[in-house]
């Protein structure tokens, strides 16, 4: 590490306050300068027109290149706005929102609106005086070789794309050749121009190019035993023959695939009754070896042949969700057969026939060759009479279509985010972790529905058996929060952001083909490419000690002050991302680099002794301890509102820019999770004399929007144990509450508030002002 | 960040990104938080692209500007990334390594000075219909992109100009962000590696005469219900009839119009099953008395996709006809009528909706737009894909772009296209 500086917090900072876009009709900006001299003995103050004018920014830049301040307060916009103005050379900076917050958002001249700025100015200050600008966490030894995991297409694809980024590759296959399943594939679906004809698999060319690639060490019949560290520091112990052999890697791409949904699962669709009732992979390799199509009981050639599609997939039964390449497979196979054949015929038996996209193409060139493509549920195959019966929903009637010579299944896909051939270990903690933690299919939301169905129509909930896929743990991770990777829902891994597919909750180890989500061969190629993307940065961020999305770049990293420390063990269980380990005595081990800087650990701990360098729970009490309350006969309560940052932060600010108006009394802090929050800062709003507290975070659930997964659902868990604080100080238990809002909700925000701060005003005075 | 800022980095390690949606915004920070120099082109005034219009996504409901605030905030943070707006390509040449990037500089009549107060839009009197609500309505034409605009800058449409307000305008602004003057300019870019995310539009439902898009105001497409059902759209969220701003309480939505259709798009264009999936949502989550018939060919609710569909299926108010609609006609008493026969029981059906919306598909925008003859190729269809798979030629596309993709898929397929332009600038240091 070199040696730097050591950062201190600001001693003086300057405070500069805006009268631009109205803040000065709005407030008296002279004033606020004198709250930053008087009450904090501020010695630079300076109120300017425009504080990001060039002007503006060349005067902070001169006090700061003078050495005049060591931190800058600029009272002006949003933090959301003009980022890049306001950046000088590392100096901590705190924006105090007078815009958005203020003249935009309250009436102007308004007593109430002086306080609230003079508060805003008040909390800005504290927090810059608290900041101490942060120091990366140690630069470890890194590695830049990437471990991938399986040596099928996508494997073998993720290896090549690393190398020619730049990063070696250690390559590991369970079996003793790489190809994976697509060795026994017969070609595969189009997915170039014109997307009409079958194509060559590519496998053979790729197995060859990653065995003459010399950054790639392809490792054969090799396990991965345990996988133990951190980004950029993995430590991965492999068993090969026997022998035990330790790597370092810097990050991890799982590709272990998919295995076929079992079929003997399928008896109602005469799997096992005859051996011309196959499954969609059987058929595949008897179409691999060549030759003529023949039954495999009595080796007459197959004329007719019958696809049934979704056969364990789409079903509660056995797989709830659409296995996704299995219409385009079949048509494949249909097309392979007919064609080589021109007397053969094919039906492809389905529900809803799924091509997405350019298949659709493909569908047709189907259609066009003469596969018969029936529409309905097929209810039962019968392998005596070699028929399948369906509800045809174009008659409205069971047809029987018989006289088959081979009837095929076209199974689904299973993710393998489990090893069936390796045992379980840690049982419970791998049960929790396998068991997925949303309902893919809980209710949406239907106006009329009650709740719980008490009265009218109940909602449309359906029942989720969540399959937890059986093995044991295929990268076994030495974590505290147990050996898997989490799974959401059917066992495929991360990501449950639409926008962030890649956002997996073990950081630098990322999935990619079918064991994130049923995909086909092109997909899964992609997947690969992204995921090495994603594989390369978590290796550069643990090199220079900075945190991964989203918040990209973060230098701050928790540290913990041992000797306060309980062992509790809350924050090594809460954390999200499994980045806190224990030690033997239970002690709490920080792995910054696996740590997305949400503070969901400062949140947990009981003791307040987890701080980041420029956040902690010592700063936001300091910050709710900043601002003036008017006592109890002011008439004029205070509500202290602890926002994410990410999206209920935002939403005001829209409101403000709307020029939407809500209750002067409302004092807001951004945190950065509702995680992070600690009941310690309600407690100190309350005995300061705060008379209302309110949580603003993202939505938790099934759907759940919190960026760091599960903040605002931790916070809702706290918070119901906040009743018995109030309790000790005898205060009503509506004053502490908590609300989900989204970033979208600039125009129900400012109602949210007024409504809370019309409760709270209907309530006495917290006895405890003044105290 | 020095948004529109024009420096770049070492020309040759620079990758240039065209197109300021989801897909461009995802690959040009994943190449920039690799520690590239990257420059991201967007034609627009704001990013976002189509994603911005969005009310909610499928299947979580969830909105997208949450995602956009933290990919914004991404962008804020990242000195090695360079946003241009207003911009957009006429011409590439060169090869990896060495592209020289031809770039059209619309005027947006305010410089980086803006401040985002609002006078210039107070003091003007011409209205435009409002680009960010597909025209349903008619905003100041000086104004905000949206409340959520990256970045946070006014634009002002030329009407406010030919009106002769530009001097009144510049007047107004306190801060000298307002420049009359601006004219279209050009300019060269040189660059490594390029990423083409140039995204859709909507196919244009005048094309497909039967089903009388111009003939009623209560039949839309699915990209206008995204703006009636948003809180910043025409109605503030509120699904009415726009014909009289009674509440939409019948509501019809036809999927595959125009795609899956040898006549119009012959390609499925993926995501208007779940998009109306979750417009039926929109529609039942604000009336309890409210019923949707979805009007389909196949429900095409691809993989993990498929508990969406069930969801919506489990409300007995929603109806799945299957059904590909014969015509719209519009009745006596303003309603639009569907008639057609349904498939499964050849019934003649001829219903009366308060509201129908059309799914119409994502046409490629490289159709009507400017596309590189190097490097890339374009398909029938007009989705543009890098010409050789294994050779990096430096040039590469991603999104929607390179084909009819949903959100997740598109940011898969962006993050993808970053690694092969990190490659390409790596291979060419």
């Amino acid at each position: 590490m070199t040696e730097t500086a050591t950062p201190t917090k600001p001693k003086k900072p300057g405070v500069y306050v805006c009268k631009g876009c109205g803040i000065g009709e709005a407030v008296d900006a002279d004033a606020l300068a004198n709250v930053a001299k008087s009450e904090f003995r501020i010695q630079t103050t300076a109120t300017q027109d425009a504080c990001c004018s060039d002007e503006g920014v060349a005067a902070i830049k001169a006090d700061v290149d003078a050495g005049t301040v060591d931190g800058v307060v600029v009272a002006a916009c949003s933090h959301r706005v003009m980022a890049d103005r306001f950046r000088f050379n590392g100096t901590p900076v705190v924006r105090a929102n007078l815009r958005e917050h203020v003249a935009w958002s309250q009436p102007p001249g308004e007593e109430d609106t002086e306080m609230l700025a003079a508060d805003q100015v008040r909390m800005a200050i504290t927090q810059v005086q608290l900041t101490l600008p942060p120091l990366p966490s140690q630069v470890q030894e890194y590695s830049r070789t990437l471990l991938v995991l399986g040596g099928g297409i996508t494997g073998m694809t993720a290896a090549r794309e690393a190398v020619k980024a730049g990063h070696p590759v250690i390559l590991v296959e369970k079996t003793d050749q790489l190809g994976g399943w697509a060795n026994k594939w017969a070609g595969r679906m189009p997915y170039r121009p014109p997307y009409r004809d079958v194509q060559d698999s590519g496998i053979a060319k790729l197995v060859e190019a990653v065995k003459a690639d010399k950054d790639i060490d392809v490792k054969l019949d090799t396990r991965v035993v345990k996988t133990a560290g951190q980004p950029g520091a993995f430590t991965v112990t492999l068993s090969h023959g026997g022998q035990e052999s330790v790597v370092n890697v810097g990050a991890v791409v799982v590709a272990t695939g998919f295995r076929p949904y079992d079929a003997t699962k399928l008896g109602h669709l005469g799997y096992g009754a005859s051996p011309d009732i196959v499954t969609g992979v059987e058929l595949e390799a008897m179409l691999k070896a060549g030759g003529e199509l023949k039954r495999k009981s009595d080796g007459k050639p197959v004329k007719h042949i019958a696809f049934v599609q979704c056969a364990g997939s789409r079903d509660p039964d056995h797989l709830p969700y659409c296995s996704s390449v299995c219409c385009g497979v079949s048509i494949k196979q249909a097309l392979q057969i007919t064609k080589a054949d021109a007397k053969a015929s094919a039906y492809i038996v389905y529900e809803e026939l799924r091509t997405p996209g350019t298949a659709e193409e493909f569908y047709r060139q189907a259609q066009e060759a003469g596969v018969i493509f029936m529409k309905g549920k097929a209810t039962k195959v019968d392998a005596g009479a070699m028929q399948v019966s369906y509800t045809d929903e174009l008659l409205g009637t069971e047809v029987p279509l018989a006289g088959l010579d081979m009837i095929v299944l076209a199974t689904g896909m299973v993710p393998n985010s489990t090893d069936p051939d390796v045992p379980v270990v840690e049982p419970e903690k791998s049960e929790a972790q396998l068991k997925g933690d949303i309902n893919p299919f809980s209710a949406i939301p239907v106006a009329g529905y009650k709740p719980g169905g008490a009265e009218g129509p109940t909602p449309p909930a359906m029942p989720h058996l969540d399959r937890i896929p059986e093995g044991g743990p295929i990268l076994n991770l030495q974590y505290r929060q147990g050996p898997h990777i989490p799974v959401l829902a059917d066992g495929f891994s991360d990501s449950h952001y639409i926008c962030f597919p890649y956002e997996t909750r073990r950081t630098g180890i990322y999935t990619a083909g079918p064991v994130r989500r049923p995909m086909d061969m092109a997909e899964s190629a992609e997947d690969a490419a992204g995921a090495v993307m994603k594989a390369i940065q978590a290796i550069q961020g643990s090199k220079m000690g900075v945190s991964l999305h989203p918040r990209v770049g973060d230098l701050s990293f928790p540290k913990v002050g041992h000797e306060k420390c309980t062992k509790c063990r809350r924050c090594t269980v809460e954390c999200p991302f499994g980045a806190i380990d224990e030690d033997e005595t239970g002690r709490p081990i920080i792995n910054p680099a696996r740590c997305r800087r949400c503070g969901t650990c400062m949140g947990a701990c009981p003791v307040q002794t987890i701080t980041f360098d420029n956040y902690n729970p010592q700063m936001v009490n300091a910050m709710i301890e900043a601002n003036e309350i008017p006592d109890e006969f002011s008439e004029k309560p205070r509500i202290l509102v602890l926002a994410c940052e990410n999206d209920a932060y935002p939403a005001l600010d829209m409101a403000g820019i709307n020029r939407e108006k809500w209750s002067p009394y409302v004092r807001t802090i951004p945190v950065r999770c509702l995680g992070s929050v600690t009941l310690q800062w309600v407690s100190t709003a309350l005995q300061k004399g705060y008379d209302g507290i309110m949580l603003m975070g993202c939505k938790s659930g099934d759907d759940y929007q919190c960026h760091f997964v599960k903040g605002s659902a931790i916070a809702k868990e706290r918070m119901s144990k906040v009743g018995e604080t109030l309790k000790s100080l005898a205060l009503e238990k509506e004053r502490v509450t908590m609300a989900e809002v989204s970033i979208a909700d600039s125009h129900r925000v400012p109602k949210v508030l007024n409504e809370f701060a019309e409760l709270i005003g209907g309530l006495d005075p917290n006895p405890m002002k003044g105290f | 960040m020095p948004v529109d800022g024009k420096e770049a980095g070492p020309a040759s390690q620079t990758i240039l990104v065209v197109g300021g949606g989801i897909a461009g915004i995802s690959a040009a920070l994943e190449a920039a938080e690799t520690g590239h120099d990257v420059v991201l082109l967007e034609k627009g005034p704001s990013l976002g692209g189509r994603v911005s219009k969005l009310n909610r996504y499928f299947p979580k409901l969830c909105h997208p500007t949450c995602g956009l605030e933290i990919n914004y905030q991404r962008i804020r943070k990242n000195p090695r990334l360079k946003v241009l707006t207003m911009c957009e390509p006429t011409n590439v040449a060169g090869s990896r390594g060495a592209f020289t990037v031809t770039v059209k500089r619309h005027p947006r009549f305010v410089n980086e000075k803006c401040t985002s107060c609002g006078d210039c839009a107070a003091a003007t009197e011409t209205m435009v219909p409002n680009p960010f609500n597909y025209g349903l309505d008619k905003v100041k034409a000086a104004y905000l992109p949206n409340e959520h605009a990256m970045p946070m800058r006014y634009v002002i449409a030329p009407e406010a100009i030919a009106e002769g307000e530009g001097d009144k305008l510049k007047a107004a602004c306190k801060y000298g962000a307002v420049e009359p003057e601006q004219q279209e300019e050009t300019f060269d870019l040189n660059v490594g590696a390029i990423i083409w995310a140039t995204g859709w539009q909507p196919y244009d439902p005048n094309n497909l005469d039967v089903y009388s898009y111009s003939h009623s105001p209560d039949i839309i497409t699915n990209v206008e219900m995204e703006r009636l059902a948003a809180h910043d759209g025409p109605t503030q969220g509120k699904i009415v009839r726009p014909s009289n701003g009674e509440p939409a309480k019948k509501v019809a939505l036809i999927q595959c119009a125009g795609s899956r259709d040898n006549n119009h798009l012959a390609y499925c264009s993926r995501i208007c099953c779940l998009g109306s999936l979750k417009h039926a949502a929109y529609v039942r989550e604000q009336y309890a008395d409210a019923e949707v018939d979805i009007y389909y060919i196949d429900i095409r609710a691809h993989d993990k996709l498929e508990s969406f569909y069930q969801k919506v299926k489990a409300d007995p108010q929603v109806r799945f006809v299957k059904s590909k609609p014969g015509h719209i006609r519009v009745g006596e008493d303003g309603r639009p009528f569907i008639h057609g026969e349904r498939t499964i029981d050849r019934e003649v059906y001829d219903e009366p909706y308060d509201l129908i919306v059309l799914a119409t598909g994502m046409q490629p925008s490289a159709v009507a737009g400017y596309t590189p003859q190097v490097g890339l190729v374009k398909d029938d269809y007009g989705f543009v894909v890098p010409k050789e798979l294994e050779d990096n030629e430096g040039i590469f596309s991603c999104g929607v772009a390179a084909g009819p993709l949903d959100v997740s898929l598109s940011v898969q397929s962006a993050t993808a296209a970053a690694l092969k332009a990190v490659q390409a600038v790596r291979q060419s240091a």
